[in-house]
């Protein structure tokens, strides 16, 4: 497909794993839509950055708890770059407490973000997707879906509704042209990784290693190609082999 | 009133669109004949809103079973529009 005609493409969450994506796409030559809530400072670097290297970036405030200022972001990005033809689901929160300890708001709180905020993104470009005849979604997971972390029941319970969420909406649209997966990385040498405190060591991935911001992002940029027309609904795991460890 | 001839031409567009054989879509046919789904409902009603300024939502097309009753809601909301 030319490159104009696949639109441009929509990340949301400007740091870590989000500002790979970014970097990956934009030298795929896709316009980008970097959003982010409060990390305006780093957002505009790396639009800096972007544009520095010849690529067509915008970044725009986005809370993805307020249906408004979702809709306010994908009108802009549409307006100043098109069509929104990939949408990469990534921002997310951690709110690490015991479970037994955790109060509910926090948990509801992290399932607002994660999931109830993906889907508002969802819905906001699903319809002209479905018009459009393509598409591609890719919501970034977690291996704390498939794998026990304690102290991150919220989280974990998070990116695993954001699995069946993916496969829902796969078969929904799959007849249109529009493809929605999941990437699901492990332990990812991110800022959020260590304000996590996990105490996971990473001794204990099979890999002996954290990966790369770039690794994961890698993994986007397949799934937002072309080629990767035939794949949906699947959650491509990035954790060095954590998961089954 | 009937439905507009342009309109008629713009939902039967959509419906093959929608992977419906052309020479089937007649007032008696039943959506679930042609293989319409609740998605292609959903994305007719879109287009009729977005481009033909027909205020109607997915649920009034709950009751239909044929192409022609379709059109009838779609003439109905056409006029109130």
């Amino acid at each position: 497909m030319p490159e104009d005609d696949r639109g441009s493409a929509l990340v949301t969450g400007a740091t870590g794993i989000g500002a790979a994506v970014a970097r990956a796409l934009a030298s795929d030559g896709w316009p980008v839509c970097v959003t982010y809530r409060t990390h305006e400072q780093e957002a505009a670097a790396l639009r800096g950055e972007l544009i520095a290297a010849g690529a067509n970036v915008i970044i725009t405030q986005l809370d993805v708890t307020d249906e408004e200022s979702v809709d306010r972001a994908f009108t802009r990005a549409e307006q100043e770059l098109g069509p929104i033809g990939a949408l990469v689901a990534n921002a997310g929160v951690l709110a690490s407490d015991l479970a037994v300890t955790q109060p509910i708001e926090d948990f509801a709180a992290v399932l607002e973000t994660n999931v109830v905020g993906t889907q508002r993104c969802i819905r906001r470009v699903l319809m002209p997707m479905v018009r459009a005849r393509r598409g591609r979604i890719v919501l970034i997971g977690s291996v704390a879906a498939q794998k026990a972390v304690a102290g991150q029941a919220a989280y974990g319970a998070s990116k695993a509704a954001l699995e069946g969420l993916a496969r829902s909406v796969a078969v929904e649209v799959a007849r249109r042209g529009v493809t929605v997966n999941v990437v699901a990385p492990g332990l990812i040498d991110t800022e959020r990784l260590h304000e996590a405190n996990t105490g996971f060591d990473p001794a204990l991935v099979p890999m002996r290693r954290l990966g790369a911001p770039n690794e994961v992002a890698a993994c986007v940029r397949f799934l937002v190609s072309e080629e990767a027309g035939y794949v949906t609904g699947a959650v491509l795991t990035v954790d060095g082999g954590l998961s089954f460890a | 009133m009937p439905l507009s001839e342009e309109l008629r031409a713009r939902v039967t567009d959509s419906l093959v669109s929608f992977g419906a054989d052309r020479d089937l879509i007649a007032d008696d046919t039943t959506l679930e004949e042609l293989d319409i789904d609740s998605l292609d409902v959903a994305e007719l009603a879109e287009m009729l809103r977005e481009e033909c300024e027909v205020a109607v939502d997915v649920k009034d097309f709950a009751e239909c079973v044929t192409v022609g009753e379709a059109f009838a809601v779609i003439a109905a909301r056409a006029e109130g529009s």
